[in-house]
């Protein structure tokens, strides 16, 4: 176990400011409204133009940061490492696929206003009961929370109070994400088979083609990750937030202390599941499919990178780590695909090595370097 | 001088008893010689009776002839009148070959050529007299596969002559079955009374003709207002029916549970190098899928280097395979893992990026299409242990080779002094250490046993599917839910868990499809883990986390 004591631990950081807060979300803002004002105000041949295809890749890129963001959550906070996230942030994909499967209505391939495409090619005649209410805006968002929200209660309630921790737990939620990938991969079950839900026509009513409608998306997107970071914040600098971290360090400890671990662990885990399938479902809109493939292990083992990456002691480290690893990866694969999977290798067997803390954990040591002596010697008493 | 006289003696008795064998062979040689040479001169009504005198002859060469009359390749030269047998072959010309020397002979054009004629009771009496030749051989396997024969298309003369061998025969296997085809004709062609009693004793039987003849009677009986007797047919037909299929799921459960064994082997062999470095060392090793493959593609590369010892190249590759994934595992333990002491999941992670590496790496070198690795010919086949059921061979050594290994890994962390320090580290590091065992040295050790013997089921399973980049990842997960579900660090709960569920997923596998079964046993693992989160057998000990 780690049991460094992390800056946010000492005293002196109960009252600290709330700089790191205010700071990304006046990025996030700033960002926001400059690729705003470049896709919308600047021509396509001016430089500070951002191109309809950039609008969505960063879209996606803060689906991402926000999908790290509930990573960080449990595997920065609370010491849980989930290899499965990707099976919270896949299920709140399909929740929205599913949402605008109905939406595509009769213009749909076989144009049964009923029935999406691949169920009429399954000769079904009637909807499966699960997909009862699929075409209101108000099932759908309960469903994005509700899925991966009660599928980590139940994997969570039960893991947690048996007091499966470390490796096992790891092992357990990767399991869990592969039995799901292999459950959804059949036809029988409902939900498109290996071909997944693809095709979408429109959300509420807007085109998906439209570029405004993309720019919305995006938008929209960095309002929620900065919704949500303010929630992890205060989630975390809340007294059960307190709790939480206690956890990672010492779990016996706090539980000689009186608290119960497992009703902490399996709160934060449902809070975080939740924030993938949020992830997801804003996902899906923007890259116009939701398959199996998405459950797949190694999916999950790359979101874990992205937060170790950008440091995992630190919100806004996750958001860093998935932005930067998944530029990489558009870079790499458009370059020389073959090196990718040497490159995301690498990285994770030179951060374990070297870069611990991840790229947040240098700022703080960068800060020292160039404060006066005299607040480093406070900071280190 | 006695000496060279009793020599002498020796020699010339050997050599005219040689003689009179000679003789004898001769004589009936030049027998069959003559007969067949009278056959283009015979008409077709003579020929039963020349057929017979030639099968008297008891010649080897005599069931050849008749086999070839049989099968409309014995002709004669239109010339000469010598007996030939013609095998067509392309450009419409027949390759001769003579009956009686079996020497190659030139190829010549149909024109030259007359068939030697035969009808249809001509061919039955010529199969009827194979048969008889057959079922008197003296090899077993022909006396069996000569009844099979009969019992699949059996006839009046058929019978005839089982019944009139059957007493004689001497091995059983062959009487039960001869006694099979009789019963079966009884059934067919007998009374009503013959029929009842023929079905008392059919109730034995595996042989699939037999079942599809009591359900062909049974199809043919008509649906209602059925006499007396005819009812008690259905009853009987029935009831030996039942029978009939109660012994098959018999043998079909027992193929289930074969296949079960065989796939808990490969999960053995998979997990066990995973429970010793995971309960020695604490750590998860992810590129343990990855020594899997790199074992499955040191087959590959010995096969193809050594093209021509193909028979061998699976006992070579065995070690070699072992000793390639352990020096790639001692590489990773010493280049990456140890830096990682105490932080099992960064070393998850860690060793999750060398798995990646390892699996572009060989992407890179071979090509990610999938590799075909050559089963030699003594790892092909099955054992036939009756007509509904056989094993296959390399499933069968895959069992026992799984069994070689799991043993000899015990014996070597019971016997040896490695072992005694492998299993004084893992239970406890620091007590060891001050003991002066080398922990460093153990973990590295230990990583490389374990990686070696992922190597060694690397081997076993280019055996069952074909090689490439993901092999590993395959089992990967499969080998973690066995050490998990086994308990860490104990080898006889490695081996019941693997056992468990292997047979658990054949056992599912009918009933529900591969897929569904797949994923019944990992929900059922999740929830078995909320039950006992150590595994079946945890190690005992007192240390709290």
């Amino acid at each position: 176990m780690n049991n460094s004591i992390t800056e946010d631990n000492k005293p002196r950081s109960l009252f600290r400011s709330k700089g790191p807060l205010h700071l990304t979300v006046g990025l996030l803002f700033i960002t926001t409204l400059l690729v705003t004002l470049g896709n919308l105000i600047f021509p396509e041949s001016s430089a500070l133009h951002v191109s309809d295809y950039t609008v969505s890749l960063l879209g996606k890129y803060l689906c991402y940061a926000l999908l790290a963001l509930a990573v960080d959550l449990v595997w920065g906070y609370c010491g849980i490492l989930s290899l499965g996230h990707g099976a919270f942030f896949t299920l709140g994909g399909y929740a929205m696929g599913m949402y605008l499967m109905r939406q595509i209505g009769d213009r749909g391939v076989y144009g049964n206003p009923e029935l999406p495409d691949f169920m009429v090619f399954l000769n079904l005649t009637e909807l499966p009961w699960f997909w009862a209410g699929s075409d209101s805006i108000v099932w759908m968002v309960c469903m994005v929370f509700l899925g991966p929200g009660l599928l980590a209660f139940i994997f969570g309630s039960l893991a947690f109070r048996s007091r499966v921790s470390g490796v096992y737990l790891s092992i357990m939620t990767q399991a869990m994400t592969y039995a799901l990938m292999l459950a959804f991969f059949r036809n029988e079950m409902g939900f498109g088979g290996n071909n997944g839900l693809t095709d979408f026509k429109e959300i509420f009513g807007f085109s998906l083609q439209s570029p405004n409608t993309k720019l919305g998306l995006f938008v929209a997107t960095a309002v929620i990750l900065a919704l949500a970071y303010c929630l992890c914040h205060f989630i975390v600098k809340s007294k059960m937030g307190r709790v939480v971290t206690a956890i990672r360090d010492s779990e016996s400890r706090v539980r000689f202390v009186g608290y119960k671990p497992e009703h902490y662990k399996v709160w934060i885990f449902v809070v975080s599941a939740m924030l993938a399938g949020l992830a997801g479902a804003l996902y899906v809109p923007q890259v116009g499919i939701i398959n199996p493939g998405e459950f797949s292990p190694l999916n999950s083992i790359e979101m874990v990178i992205w937060v170790a990456v950008g440091g995992r002691n630190s919100l806004y480290g996750a958001i860093i780590g998935a932005i930067i690893v998944s530029y990489a990866k558009t870079r790499f694969t458009a370059i020389m695909p073959e090196a990718w999977l040497f490159a995301l290798g690498g990285l994770f067997v030179l951060v374990t090595l070297l870069l611990p803390k991840g790229i947040a954990g240098l700022i703080p040591s960068i800060k020292q370097k160039f404060a006066k002596p005299t607040s480093a010697s406070q900071a280190n008493s | 001088m006695h000496r060279i006289f009793l020599l002498l003696l020796m020699l010339v008795i050997s050599g005219h008893s040689h003689a009179i064998e000679t003789d004898g062979i001769g004589d009936n040689h030049s027998t069959l010689t003559s007969l067949v040479n009278q056959l283009p001169k015979t008409k077709l009504r003579k020929m039963a009776p020349l057929i017979k005198q030639i099968s008297k002859t008891k010649e080897p060469l005599t069931r050849d002839v008749l086999q070839f009359m049989l099968d409309g390749e014995l002709y004669f030269l239109k010339a000469n009148k010598h007996v030939v047998r013609a095998q067509a072959t392309e450009n419409r010309l027949y390759q001769l070959t003579d009956v009686l020397s079996q020497e190659t002979l030139n190829t010549v054009k149909k024109s030259q050529l007359s068939k030697i004629k035969t009808n249809n009771s001509l061919r039955s009496t010529l199969r009827n007299i194979i048969a008889k030749i057959d079922l008197t051989d003296d090899n077993k396997k022909i006396r069996l596969q000569a009844v099979q024969q009969l019992l699949s298309s059996p006839s009046k003369e058929s019978t005839a002559i089982i019944t009139e061998l059957i007493d004689d025969e001497k091995d059983q296997d062959v009487q039960i079955l001869m006694a099979t085809t009789l019963s079966l004709q009884q059934l067919k062609a007998g009374n009503f009374k013959e029929k009842i009693e023929a079905l008392k004793q059919l109730g034995n039987t595996l042989e699939p003709t037999v079942k599809n003849e009591i359900v062909g009677l049974l199809s043919n009986l008509p649906e209602k207002e059925l006499t007396t007797d005819q009812q008690t047919l259905k009853d009987a037909l029935n009831s030996t029916l039942g029978e009939i299929e109660k012994r098959a799921s018999f043998y079909s459960a027992i193929e289930t549970v074969f296949f079960g064994l065989s796939l808990g082997s490969v999960l053995l062999l998979a997990a066990i190098g995973l429970t010793i470095t995971f309960g020695v060392m604490g750590v998860i090793n992810m590129a343990h899928g990855e020594m899997i493959m790199l074992g499955a593609y040191t087959t590959y590369v010995i096969q193809l280097a050594f093209p021509s010892i193909i028979e061998y190249s699976l006992l070579i590759a065995v070690p070699a395979a072992f000793l390639v994934s352990g020096s790639v595992g001692i590489l990773i333990e010493r280049g990456v893992i140890r830096f990682l002491k105490g932080r099992p999941l960064e070393t998850l992670l860690a060793t999750f990026g060398i798995s990646l590496i390892l699996q572009q790496l060989v992407r890179t070198i071979f090509s990610p299409l999938n590799r075909q690795v050559i089963s030699p010919e003594w790892m092909s086949g099955s054992w036939q242990i009756n007509p509904i059921f056989s094993l296959t061979y390399n499933r069968l050594y895959i069992i026992l080779f799984s069994i070689f290994v799991f043993v000899s890994l015990l014996m070597i962390l019971k016997k040896t002094s490695l072992g005694l320090h492998v299993r004084a580290v893992s239970q406890n590091r620091d007590m060891a250490r001050a003991l002066s065992v080398k922990s460093d040295w153990v973990d590295a050790i230990t990583f490389g046993l374990g990686s070696g013997i992922a190597g060694v089921a690397g081997v076993v399973l280019s055996q069952l599917t074909n090689v490439g980049p993901n092999l590993g990842q395959a089992y990967i997960i499969d080998s973690f839910l066995v050490v998990v579900f086994g308990g860490v660090g104990n080898l006889w709960g490695t081996l019941v868990a693997a056992m468990s569920l292997g047979l658990t997923n054949k056992f599912l596998e009918p009933l529900t499809g591969s897929v569904l079964a797949n994923i019944i046993v990992l929900v059922g693992l999740v929830l078995f883990i909320q039950k006992r989160p150590k595994g079946l057998f945890p190690q005992k000990g007192r240390s709290a986390d």
